[in-house]
């Protein structure tokens, strides 16, 4: 245990929180850190909105009967929690907080390439949300957050427009964090700081800044065009007019497939750097991870044809898409079986952090697995839009993400706020996270697994028991979410001054008083070391 | 943007060198998102050639070759200009980069006459899907589906090429302003870039719309 070495750094005259006060110096920042901030306090919003859609879901499933919300309400609470959360928390989440918090000064850079681009993103971000809010207070969508034609197209009553308008434009807050990532990371990095001496996390957000890139622009399109056939009725998802529906899924899958990565990868970037940091080792095959997040950004690009199994695919065309998709298991696997071994003989500190961490690992390789039940063409057809689907991808991405997001916050909560959080509660409140998940997607694999269909507010009398689990689930795991939000407010004020590297890790970020200064670093850092080198002496700026 | 050419140089920056190399990679990456954004149409049109061939000829014939190949001649005599612009800020030819700007903008306005000329007599012959259409027959509906993606390309394309018209004012106003040097002309380096993206985009459209119904019978 290192409990020693909390020593208090003497308050540096200035850092970024002080540079400037006033909601004026807040709004019109061009420094990253800040940025981040304000994606924080945003996404923090939304996750909270989604999370209270997702709570109407579960308490109605409560009873067999639908007798809470009436069913069209239940498919616009459905379809909001999915819309809210996907595009508005999870796909910004690390990206926007921690990336741009931390990848300038993992690299060493005073900024991103491009601070004003970044206010803007935020800007964009906001807009959309302002957008997506007028939806919901109009009386939301009920769509799910897939919009497949022609029922978005011809048949909803709800208001599809202006949720693909908040999704279109919110996707350019995306476009605009990938392009300062890319450029920053090939652009910015100190002397001496080679592509193999950058954090894991480096790596992992520049393979999910290339996804962003590339993928998002067709969102936008394919959003463009459905707006365009539902208010003119022109045809081109729509058969009567010689139009193909099925285009859409292809167009909405080609993003939404690699948006999964964007969902999963920032957070294996954030358990890399926890888990070395608390195994005070290297991370066993650090190239290995480092070209596993870039394999999987690629791979990502090539398996959207498995959520079309049933949708009339040929037979070799998804033969062909079920190949690629196990592909995806190999660098996922990859790094599963590397964070393990770093693991091996490893002196572990068990800190809050790193229980997120290590839930994570356990929590992804379940949705993993369960991901190549759904990436074979015949038990697909069993399991295809069941609760099973629904489980697995809440496993990669509430179990995975989520927990990375929490655990990435907690590991670099000193540094953003200069504060420690509370070690016991952020312990219970890992716990309580881990426990109520499980308890909430577990029984859904099984529910999924003997046929309960996804999306329907009313099921069989013999599935309540199972039901009844997750409902009870998903409350502990609201009150863990609560948790953290109400300790590290209260550590803001009452929390013990953080030293500049409080779990004793290696990188830039740490070297650097906390909360950083306005440019980061005192003078540019000079990279001597491979990274993640724990062998020297752990400080050498103070 | 700093007023000295000394001070160039933003906060995040080492030098201009390094200013100069990441506002060049982030103007082709954003131009990536691009392709990526015709991409999605053009897959969309890809797939409805292949289910309607004959349709699509036929509704092809309906555009003038001439007038396409026309706005081609204009279009690439402005990227030529735009290459002027460039090479005239690097040598800091201040006459020849004013000359070469207006001339772009010039051009460009004439490309977006010319399309809007077109829109408009396709409008009077009722291609219009949605709007005003009256093709009839077996092959109404895939002529409109045509004339959808016509419609959705060239005008996202007339929409590029306005902002790329309003971004070549301002660094026309920039460089009158005296705002560049051989030492200091990024911006004029970044927005050639994204005219000359423009331009490429209409290079694959004029085949695609107006070319496929040549001979067809």
């Amino acid at each position: 245990m290192t409990a020693a070495p909390i020593v208090v750094v003497p308050e540096t005259p200035e850092n970024y929180l002080t540079a400037g006060y006033g909601v004026r110096s807040w709004l019109l920042t061009t420094d990253h850190k800040r940025v981040g901030l304000l994606y924080l306090m945003s996404i923090t919003g939304a996750f909270f909105v989604g999370g209270f859609f997702a709570l109407g879901v579960r308490l109605e499933l409560l009873t067999p009967a639908g007798d809470l919300l009436r069913a069209e309400t239940y498919n616009k609470f459905f379809s909001m929690h999915g819309i809210i959360m996907v595009f508005f928390f999870l796909v910004p989440s690390i990206p926007a907080v921690l990336g741009n918090f931390l990848l300038p000064m993992m690299i060493g850079a005073r900024d991103v390439a491009f601070p004003r681009l970044n206010l803007l993103s935020w800007y964009v971000y906001m807009l959309g949300a302002g957008i997506i809010t007028y939806t919901v207070a109009s009386g939301g969508v009920d769509t799910g957050w897939t919009f497949y034609t022609p029922f978005s197209t011809l048949y909803s009553t709800s208001h599809v427009v202006s949720a693909g308008i908040a999704i279109f434009v919110v996707g350019f807050s995306s476009i605009l964090t990938g392009m300062n990532f890319i450029v920053t990371t090939h652009r910015m990095r100190a002397p001496g700081l080679d592509w193999f001496r950058l954090p894991l996390f480096v790596w992992a957000m520049y393979a999910t800044a290339i996804i962003m890139v590339l993928a998002t622009p067709v969102l936008a399109i394919t959003f463009t065009l459905v707006a365009l056939e539902r208010t003119l009725h022109i045809g081109i998802f729509d058969p009567a007019f010689g139009g193909d529906p099925v285009l859409f899924q292809h167009l909405f899958w080609f993003y939404s497939h690699p948006a999964v990565y964007i969902m999963i990868l920032p957070g294996m970037g954030v358990v890399s750097e926890v888990i070395a940091t608390f195994a005070h080792k290297r991370p066993f095959g650090y190239t290995y991870i480092a070209f596993s997040s870039v394999a999987i950004a690629v791979l990502g690009f090539l398996v959207w044809g498995h959520h079309l199994f049933v949708a009339g695919e040929s037979m070799y065309g998804a033969m062909v898409f079920s190949l690629l998709s196990y592909l995806v298991a190999i660098p996922s696997g990859v790094k599963v079986f590397n964070w393990t071994a770093t693991l091996h003989k490893a002196s572990i500190e068990f800190r809050t952090p790193m229980l997120y961490a290590l839930g994570f690992v356990g929590l992804f390789t379940m949705g993993g697995l369960t991901g190549l039940f759904l990436a074979s063409l015949g038990l697909d057809i069993h399991v295809h839009d069941t609760y099973f689907v629904v489980a697995h991808f809440h496993y990669i991405m509430v179990g995975g993400m989520v927990m990375a997001y929490l655990g990435g916050i907690h590991h670099w909560w000193p540094k953003i706020s200069g504060r420690m959080y509370p070690e016991a509660w952020g312990r219970v409140a890992a716990v309580t996270i881990f426990l109520g998940f499980n308890l909430t997607f577990f029984p859904q694999f099984i529910l999924g697994y003997l046929g309960m269909p996804r999306r329907y507010w009313e099921y069989p009398p013999e599935f309540q028991v199972l039901n009844v689990l997750s409902t009870a689930g998903a409350s502990i795991l609201g009150l863990g979410y609560v948790l953290p939000m109400a300790y590290l407010i209260w550590s803001l004020r009452y929390g013990e001054p953080a030293p500049a590297n409080p779990w004793g890790a290696t990188g830039l970020e740490w070297q650097t008083p906390s909360p950083p200064p306005r440019d980061n670093f005192e003078r540019t850092p000079v990279v001597t070391r491979p990274p993640y080198d724990y062998s020297g002496p752990e400080e050498e700026v103070g | 943007m700093a007023e000295h050419a000394a001070a160039h140089v933003a906060h995040q920056f080492d030098d201009a060198e390094q200013q100069q190399a990441a506002s060049e990679l982030g103007m082709w990456i954003f131009l990536a998102t691009e392709v990526m954004f015709f991409g999605g149409m053009i897959l969309a049109y890809t797939v409805y050639r292949f289910t309607y061939p004959l349709p699509f000829a036929h509704a092809s014939q309906h555009l003038d070759a001439i007038l396409g190949g026309v706005n081609t001649g204009v279009l690439l005599g402005s990227s030529f200009t735009v290459a002027l612009a460039v090479h005239a800020a690097r040598t800091g030819a201040r006459r020849l980069l004013l000359g070469a700007l207006g001339v772009t903008i010039v051009l460009g306005g004439v490309f977006l006459a010319i399309k809007g000329y077109e829109w408009h007599h396709h409008y009077r012959e009722g291609l219009v899907p949605g709007v005003r259409f009256i093709p009839t027959g077996p092959e109404a509906n895939a002529i409109g589906l045509f004339f959808w993606l016509y419609f959705a390309m060239t005008g996202v394309h007339a929409l590029h090429l306005t902002i790329g018209i309003g971004v070549m004012t301002v660094i026309a106003f920039l460089a009158w302003r005296g705002h560049f040097s051989p030492a200091y002309h990024n911006p004029v380096e970044i927005a050639g870039l994204y005219w000359h993206f423009v331009d490429i985009v209409w290079i694959f459209l004029l085949p695609i719309l107006y070319l496929v119904g040549r001979h067809a019978p």
